[in-house]
């Protein structure tokens, strides 16, 4: 393989969720997680799982991922089976889950490593190229808590993408970060969305987020977790999340997920 | 400069303190000699050539004593850690073993490593052996103890992220458990260190052999003599190949751990 068909932007991958269910068994119960979960997502696109916390939508990223097994159902990519994780598809989570004893660089590194039919020349040029696509390259000898939470989550995405993955699977990347920081990476991610043209399934509990970010927004409401409705956001790229259009859509998803809440409440 | 020199007077005002005490001939000077008596001593167990009349038949002696316990701590610590290491892994890993093993561990780590040594003479009687295995038992358990409550402390999270990027066991212990265990391994390593230091020393005072004279040795032939600058003498030695060793063994990985961790420093 050389450098240009490495960096080169590989066609994304389609995502089929099929009838996935999950039960957690605990000390106190069992948790219902996912109930005859389905969700398709097209090669390219930006899906949003949108829901309140514990409503299982992380549970999914975690199966699609290959990091949990679905007690039922499949998940597909491009018709393929999911067995245990692998490198067609990354994740981000939520807390920078960075390692501390490499540095900024040897980090973004770790994933390329892996991957065979690199030259180590090639991997490095590779890892230079991602850190420089988030703004970071001149923090490649940089220890990772000498970075701010944006750096810190700007390097996890980085390190995500330089495996070249199919799908990327982001698990409330943005969560712990200031309000600032998080408008500026909602641009850089729909930036290198565009650029790198990958599939995203981007999990969150913030209806504005999902509305800026998706092009589609799935709601997820808990006990047992379902989708229960989606949502179509056909607005123009770049988004500004202040922007009054991504409001009036944030304002209906959130209607949405207010009435299926009680509804909820009620059956219990 | 400013930390050398305060560090420089303290020893300066204890020492002086010292000689003082001496003078004042409060304590006989066979239970308290002279901070000269005791420079004297380590003189001429170590440099002092004697004249050419009468040569020093104890020149480089100390040299010797310290090669022999440094030959021995080494031997032992490095046993420690390599059976200590895996077996801590092990215990993290395993549930039966950490039930098992890690209580045992557990158990062996609270008794003092001096406890070994009526066992050890009956075992292996008057020799290295009988050393040797009182510093394994001193270092072992600690290590294993520290080992196996670092990989347990590390973050899940960091493990989920090397799984998605293609680690597997093997590539997953050792690029991503041991060195997140690191600060934990390397405080481990350090007191099990301490605890072969003080095993040796239980071990070379109580086992008195042929196959080579060690500090410890030194140390209670200092008292059978009533000898106490050579007692006090050897005291110091110890104590401050102590210090060294903790400054050229681990404050460069502290110094690491520090810098990269960015823990306090």
């Amino acid at each position: 393989m050389t450098l240009q068909q490495e960096l080169a932007v590989t066609p994304s991958a389609k995502l089929a969720v099929r009838n996935v269910s999950k039960t957690f068994r605990t000390n106190r119960g069992s948790v219902h997680a996912l109930d005859r979960v389905t969700l398709n997502v097209s090669d390219g696109e930006f899906v949003c799982l949108v829901g309140p916390s514990g409503c299982g939508k992380s549970t999914l990223l975690n199966i699609i991922a290959g990091l949990e097994t679905p007690d039922e159902g499949e998940v597909l990519t491009d018709g393929e089976p999911i067995r245990g994780p692998g490198r067609d598809r990354m994740v981000m989570f939520q807390e920078a889950a960075l390692f501390p004893w490499l540095d900024v660089f040897d980090n973004v590194m770790f994933g390329l490593r892996l991957k065979p039919g690199l030259t180590k020349a090639e991997r490095e040029e590779v890892a230079h190229y991602y850190l420089k696509l988030v703004g970071l390259e001149r923090f490649a000898q940089a220890n990772i808590h000498e970075l701010s939470g944006g750096m810190k989550q700007r390097v996890t995405l980085a390190r995500a993408m330089a495996p070249n993955p199919r799908v990327l699977l982001m698990d409330e990347p943005f969560a712990a970060l200031d309000a600032l920081t998080r408008e500026q990476l909602y641009g850089d991610l729909q930036r290198i969305w565009e650029e790198r043209q990958k599939t995203i399934v981007f999990v969150t509990h913030n209806v504005r987020e999902a509305a800026c970010l998706g092009n589609r927004v799935a709601l997820f409401s808990p006990h047992p977790g379902r989708i229960r409705e989606e949502f179509k956001i056909p607005l123009p790229r770049p988004r500004d999340i202040n922007s009054v259009d991504l409001a009036e859509h944030a304002t209906e998803i959130m209607r949405a997920l207010k009435g299926h809440l009680r509804a909820t409440e009620v059956q219990e | 400069m400013k930390r050398i020199v305060i560090a420089l007077v303290f020893f300066a005002v204890l020492i002086t303190a010292w000689q003082f005490a001496f003078n004042a001939r409060i304590w006989s000077p066979v239970l308290v000699p002279s901070p000269k008596a005791v420079a004297l001593y380590l003189w001429d167990y170590t440099f002092n050539p004697g004249s050419a009349l009468k040569p020093n038949p104890n020149q480089w002696q100390l040299f010797f004593a310290i090669g022999i316990t440094l030959k021995r701590l080494l031997a032992g610590y490095a046993i420690g850690l390599a059976v200590g290491l895996p077996l801590g892994l092990l215990t993290a890993r395993f549930r039966p073993v950490r039930d098992t093993l890690g209580v045992l561990a557990l158990g062996l780590q609270g008794l003092p490593s001096v406890c070994w040594v009526p066992l050890a003479l009956l075992w292996f009687g008057q020799t290295e052996g009988a050393m040797l295995f009182v510093v394994v038992m001193g270092t072992l358990w600690s290590v294993v103890l520290a080992t196996e409550t670092g990989v347990r402390n590390v973050n899940p999270i960091y493990v989920r992220a090397a799984r998605t990027m293609g680690s597997r066991w093997l590539h997953i212990w050792l690029k991503v458990i041991m060195p997140a265990s690191l600060p934990f391994i390397v405080s481990g390593m350090k007191q099990g260190w301490a605890f072969a230091w003080r095993s040796l020393m239980a071990a070379e005072i109580f086992v008195s052999i042929l196959t080579g004279f060690g500090l410890g040795q030194m140390l209670h032939y200092g008292r059978e003599l009533n000898a106490m600058d050579q007692v006090i003498g050897i005291m110091v030695v110890i104590v401050l190949i102590g210090l060294l060793a903790d400054k050229v063994l681990f404050s460069p990985w502290e110094n690491f751990l520090h810098r990269r961790w960015g823990t306090s420093k």
